[in-house]
């Protein structure tokens, strides 16, 4: 086992199903020579030669197009949008033509491909390149949405979307990226897909959420129990879409109170979408409504003001209060 | 082989070459020496200035910067054929074009600061905050050049993309769009051999990003971005063009950067190398120019230095202004989305406040 950051536990990921497999192609801007502008393909240009892991011209649109075309072709391609910010201009290429081809084509062909990209704030980008943009495909049908919280998920995670036969908008957290190591074993292992992890047990408020504020709300939870005595168990959804409503009734079961934590804008989003799916499940074990933190709805800020706009601890620990007093 | 229905060519403007010395004495633009030793000063000035930003981030005290050096004449070349009334609209990396199309530097500074205040371009700038998405510029510079054009005013836009931008499917959108409409639009690329990483070479096959106007209809031509007359004479021909309602022109002008892409990790070494890098730099604009006009009595040592002295004094201003700036808040984010706040907007604005929803 080696202690790796998750930005190496994603590399080390690629690597082995590049080894694997050789129909996974790496492509975007600049992870072929320069290995990312993140480094997440440092060395695998010149480990798997430039047929295999190369570099795009300036173009979102086409890096998408390309391999919807490449996956018609039989192979597996793993495309980069350097930030999750650019996606806008792929989003056509996503949602109306990678995630619609099965259907489409009525089974006849079928896109496995693995949409990766650094997304997500906190660390001062210039404009337009910090944003939480998932909940956006949520509402595209047809794909799936996968957000790793640390290195051994983002690795085991990584390994199922490649292997997925459907298409995997797979985000990488750039707060996460260096912040921490965790034991990541060497060898191959998977995690499923659209399986939640319970990463804190507690019988008294349910916490849902995923990415970064995993983190933070784990941190809050600690914090509570400390300052209350009270426990909050943390649901890492790990996955977005599909969402794993199982899990979170079973612990609503439990605890009969749920708040939801998203770095994401509050309207319409993965935040929205899990306390319509409690309605719709948990609803008569619930003791008070479901409270949601999340930043305001404006756009992603500024950098001189993130830190002010992003969800913190004390947010969490404000809502778990006041969950519990309703 | 049928018979050929088009055929096309791609005109190379040069003026002054490497050494100083005018090439093509029919292209020498009719500048007063005022305007040459100005041309000059704005040069210094983009030097010094991209110095100091880099010394200024790698403290902390600036956020995103796009480093310019080796891209002076291109930048100062071409803003130099606009007038004040015509319509700047930059890249990332376009901030001497703002500075001297009236875009104030505290401004400009508050903007790499990552502060709204940055953003808010004074109402007599005709100036677009620097465009971050690639290509989305040029889409928008069609629009509006062809306002100028419904309104019946004669004034042109220019906008700028560098060798990568021109990959952007938004790039062939607006080129095409300003050629249907006869849109008084200049869409002026800086090849600066590399996007991030990827040398040109790499980025398209085809010989020059000038012929990319041939699909467009449009006339392209390429001129030696380190010849500051050249660009003068190339972008003053295609702006004159415009303002005469016959439409736009691309323009590629071939030059390098010198730093890294921007100030935020790149490491240009892992792409470029050094007998590259000094091959380019022996081309320099404004060692070039400065043999030009010091040949012809216009410029001097002991002038250089006062720009540059004059050129920190008022770095040193501006910052000192942009650090006075008021510190921003949420709520100023959340007042900024719409005219009108929304119910739920008022509502968030509240929690965060803690003031009532009304
Ligand atoms: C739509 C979009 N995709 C990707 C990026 C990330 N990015 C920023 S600059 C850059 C390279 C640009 O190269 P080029 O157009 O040649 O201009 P230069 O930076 O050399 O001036 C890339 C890929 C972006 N800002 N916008």
């Amino acid at each position: 086992m080696a202690q790796m950051t998750m930005i190496q536990a994603i590399t080390h990921a690629l690597d082995l199903e590049l080894a694997r497999d050789e129909k996974v192609l790496l492509f975007g801007e600049d992870v072929g020579n320069n290995g990312g502008v993140f480094r997440a393909t440092e060395g695998l240009q010149k480990k798997y030669g430039e047929d295999r892991v190369f570099d795009t011209p300036l173009a979102e649109s086409g890096i998408i197009g390309l391999a919807n075309g490449l996956a018609v072709q039989g192979f597996r391609p793993v495309p980069e949008i350097q930030f999750f910010g650019f996606v806008f201009e792929a989003f056509d290429q996503i949602a109306s033509q990678i995630a619609r081809l099965r259907y489409r084509s009525g089974g006849r062909f079928h896109a496995p491909v693995t949409i990766r990209s650094p997304f997500g704030g906190g660390v001062r980008t210039p404009e337009l390149h910090s944003d939480s943009l998932e909940g956006l495909f949520l509402q595209s049908p047809g794909v799936k949405v996968v957000i790793p919280s640390t290195p051994y998920d983002a690795k085991g995670l990584l390994l199922s979307a490649i292997r997925d036969n459907d298409p995997v908008i797979f985000l990488e957290h750039m707060r996460l990226y260096r912040s921490f190591r965790q034991e990541v074993p060497e060898e191959e292992y998977t995690i499923p897909l659209g399986k939640a992890n319970v990463v804190r047990e507690g019988k008294d408020v349910t916490i849902v959420t995923y990415g970064a504020m995993v983190g933070v709300s784990q941190k809050a939870a600690d914090q509570w129990a400390k300052d209350k005595g009270l426990q909050a168990e943390v649901i890492d959804l790990r996955t977005i879409s599909p969402i794993d409503i199982e899990t979170i009734t079973a612990s609503i079961e439990k605890t009969g109170r749920a708040i939801v934590v998203q770095e994401a804008q509050r309207s319409a989003g993965a935040g929205a979408e899990i306390v319509a799916q409690i309605n719709e499940n948990a609803i008569f074990h619930l003791e008070a409504p479901v409270l949601r933190v999340s930043p305001p709805d404006t756009v992603y800020p500024f950098g001189l003001i993130e830190d002010e706009w992003l969800p913190t601890q004390q947010a969490v620990l404000a809502a778990l209060n006041k969950v519990v007093s309703l | 082989m049928g018979k050929t229905v088009s055929e096309h060519t791609v005109p190379y403007v040069q003026v002054l070459d490497e050494n100083g010395k005018v090439t093509d004495k029919e292209l020498l633009p009719n500048l007063t020496d005022d305007q040459l030793r100005e041309m000059m000063k704005r040069m210094v000035f983009t030097r010094i200035l991209d110095q100091r930003a880099i010394k200024l981030t790698r403290q902390g005290r600036l956020g995103f910067y796009a480093p310019v050096a080796g891209q002076e004449a291109s930048m100062i070349g071409s803003e130099f054929a606009t007038d004040k009334e015509d319509f700047v609209v930059p890249g990332y990396r376009d901030l001497p074009q703002c500075v001297y199309h009236g875009y104030p530097l505290y401004k400009l500074f508050l903007y790499s600061r990552g502060h709204q205040e940055g953003g808010r371009v004074p109402e007599d700038v005709n100036v677009m905050m620097p465009q971050i998405i690639i290509g989305a510029q040029i889409v928008q510079t069609a629009g509006i050049a062809l306002g100028y054009k419904l309104k019946g005013e004669k004034h042109i836009a220019i906008t700028y993309t560098g060798d990568g931008g021109t990959s952007q499917g938004d790039f062939y959108e607006g080129m095409n769009f300003a050629g249907a409409y006869k849109a008084p639009a200049v869409f002026f690329v800086q090849n600066n051999q590399y996007a991030i990483s990827v040398p040109r070479e790499k980025q398209t096959a085809a010989e020059t990003l000038a012929q990319k106007a041939i699909a467009a209809g449009i006339p392209g031509v390429q001129v030696d971005g380190m010849d500051i007359l050249g660009v003068y004479a190339a972008v003053k021909q295609a702006v004159d063009r415009a303002r005469a309602g016959e439409g736009p022109t691309l323009i590629e002008a071939v030059t390098f950067r010198y730093g890294p892409h921007t100030m935020s990790g790149d490491d240009p070494t892992r792409y470029r190398t050094k007998e590259t890098e000094a091959t380019w730099e022996k081309r320099d604009p404004l060692v070039r120019f400065r043999t030009y006009l010091t040949e012809k009595g216009l410029w001097s040592d002991d002038e250089e230095q006062q720009v540059i002295e004059a050129a920190k004094d008022t770095i040193n201003e501006a910052l000192k202004q942009a650090d006075n700036a008021e510190k921003m808040k949420v709520e100023d984010l959340i007042d900024a989305m719409f005219e009108e706040p929304t119910t739920a907007l008022k509502r968030q604005r509240a929690e965060i406040t803690g003031e009532g929803a009304n």
